[in-house]
């Protein structure tokens, strides 16, 4: 899969209602590798994420304009079944939201979607996924209790681990380190680059540092644009824009 | 002057919140003292497990209405439990916001006809329906648990649609992020987040049932012996006390009251089985 590309976008514009959340966005995501995008809040990163997986046909504000091939399918096809589509590409959103529900029932809702359903593999999966998301160890005692009453930073790794219990082929993470503390942020960062070798994944970040240190291609959003594209190292060094530049050097954003 | 006004209005309030209860607990006082040595006098075996009852020969057992109001009150359930609980996942989930704001107030209004006009129409238009199509007097539990069973419908309606509106949509959107469908995502997601809110709506639903007396005393026929099917006339222990208070003397009035004890203990019950089973599953 080395070198192939898993994601291409190509003029891809949204509204929502009358504003212009993205314009004309062209970018492909080569496969097993990690496409970090970074640039100020309000800059559509969550807009383009969420029209990855089509969660944002849920919001009949939003319209959606352009192509977006996954694997060479065009997911706004209108044979193309978001459903399967949610199945294929996983999101973590900033926030996390457990369902109201034990922690080892929020790990196995996706997997029994998909219709699994013998209790070995469920409870290899939810081992695996949350080994995987570094949450195994503080709650492997505890798994029948309600998710709601983790913390913050554990329902974000929870989240992460849901997301990993589906098997998906493309991982969306939006700030997925937002309420971690800087130990678990490198653990979960560990993860990722741990994870690339099975999975294509988009991290969005505010974080630029964390772009810097584990991405291999980075993005640059501001104000509904796509400024520039390329590997981190050229990014972060020699960028071609200047807007870059002063972002990445903090001097606005 | 300004501390004086505020302590005023707190002693006032507090003597109205108190006066309500003080109210409730005297109706609860009085409707046992008229009821509760009666219950004894004639032994409470006689009372609530004889299904004899003919006044003027002092007879005075009250099985065939408690099984009755169950009768009754289990009938309405089954006609609007499942057409509240479809309807409110239909309007909260599926239908667009404009068509709610107007549909929502309607359902309310519902709640509104006065229970007579219920009656009305039952010994009108569903009585005949009934009798002619399934045979039977007409006047039955069958039309008693229809009747009902519309007149609690708002009351599930409204609140299931509200506590399902109150699901975060972070919900809905994670559960649509894992790959569910729209019905994967209400079964799994929203409605046991609900849960709490709806069952709550059903209890208010049930009392409603089991007290209604108006619309009840017209259509179910009134007949004091254990009903054998939905088809047959029943008499619940609320028609019971409305048909006989006006005439009722001495012992028979007393034998009302202790049917009014009756009842409020099986409402008391339901409620408190209904709070438990909220508690248990709020704790899972």
């Amino acid at each position: 899969m080395d070198g192939m590309n898993k994601i291409c976008i190509s003029n891809l514009n949204v509204f929502w209602n009358r504003v212009q959340a993205l314009s004309s966005i062209n970018l492909k995501v080569p496969a097993n590798k990690i496409l970090g995008i970074i640039g100020p809040s309000g800059s559509g990163k969550t807009v383009f994420l969420r029209s990855l997986n089509r969660l944002n046909d849920l919001i009949p504000e939003i319209r959606i304009e352009g192509r977006i091939l996954l694997d060479n399918q065009d997911i706004y096809h209108p044979e193309f079944d978001p459903v399967e589509l949610r199945k294929r590409v996983g999101i973590v959103f900033a926030l996390p939201i457990p369902l109201p529900m034990s922690i080892y029932d929020n790990i196995v809702f996706g997997p029994m979607l998909s219709g699994v359903s013998k209790k070995s593999v469920l409870d290899m999966l939810v081992e695996r996924s949350l080994k995987s998301s570094f949450l195994w160890d503080e709650v492997k005692d505890r798994l029948k209790t309600s998710a709601m009453r983790l913390s913050g930073g554990q329902q974000q790794r929870l989240c992460l681990a849901r997301v990993l219990a589906m098997e998906p082929e493309v991982i969306l993470l939006d700030e997925p380190c937002s309420g971690l503390d800087p130990i678990s942020t490198a653990e979960i960062e560990h993860a990722l680059t741990v994870l690339k070798k099975d999975y294509t994944i988009i991290l969005v970040t505010n974080n630029t540092k964390q772009a810097a240190r584990i991405a291999d291609n980075t993005a640059f959003f501001l104000m509904s644009e796509m400024v520039e594209i390329g590997p981190t190292d050229t990014i972060f060094t020699v960028p071609c824009d200047s807007r870059t530049n002063d972002y990445i050097t903090g001097r606005f954003g | 002057m300004k501390i004086f006004s505020e302590m005023a209005i707190r002693r006032v309030l507090t003597g109205i919140a108190f006066s309500a209860i003080a109210m409730l607990i005297l109706i609860i006082l009085f409707i046992l003292k008229e009821g509760l040595p009666f219950i004894f006098q004639i032994g409470p075996g006689n009372f609530l497990l004889s299904s004899d009852w003919s006044p003027l020969n002092g007879k005075f057992g009250i099985f065939a209405m408690i099984v009755g109001s169950l009768w009754v009150t289990a009938g309405a359930l089954f006609i609007g439990l499942p057409l509240g609980l479809a309807g409110a996942i239909f309007l909260a989930e599926f239908l667009p916001r404009w068509a709610m704001r107007i549909i929502k107030p309607t359902i309310e209004l519902l709640a509104g006809i006065p229970s007579v006009v219920y009656g009305f129409i039952g010994v009108m238009v569903l009585a005949p329906i009934i009798r002619d199509s399934l045979g039977g007097p007409g006047l039955s539990i069958m039309a008693a648990s229809i009747i009902l069973g519309v007149m609690i419908l708002p009351t599930i309606l409204s609140i299931s649609i509200d506590s399902i509106k109150a699901v975060p949509n972070s919900y809905r959107e994670g559960s649509f992020a894992l790959g569910a469908t729209h019905w994967q995502t209400i079964h799994m997601a929203v409605l046991p987040a609900a849960k709490s809110g709806i069952i709550a709506g059903i209890i208010l639903g049930l009392g409603r049932a089991i007290g209604e007396t108006m619309a009840v005393i017209m259509v179910v026929g009134n007949a004091a012996k254990i009903p054998a099917s939905v088809l047959d006339s029943a008499r619940p222990l609320t028609a019971n006390i409305a048909l006989e208070m006006g005439y009722a003397t001495g012992m028979h009035r007393q034998a009302l009251f202790a049917t009014g004890v009756v009842l409020l203990i099986i409402i008391m019950m339901l409620n408190f089985a209904a709070n438990t089973a909220i508690k248990n599953m709020v704790k899972k």
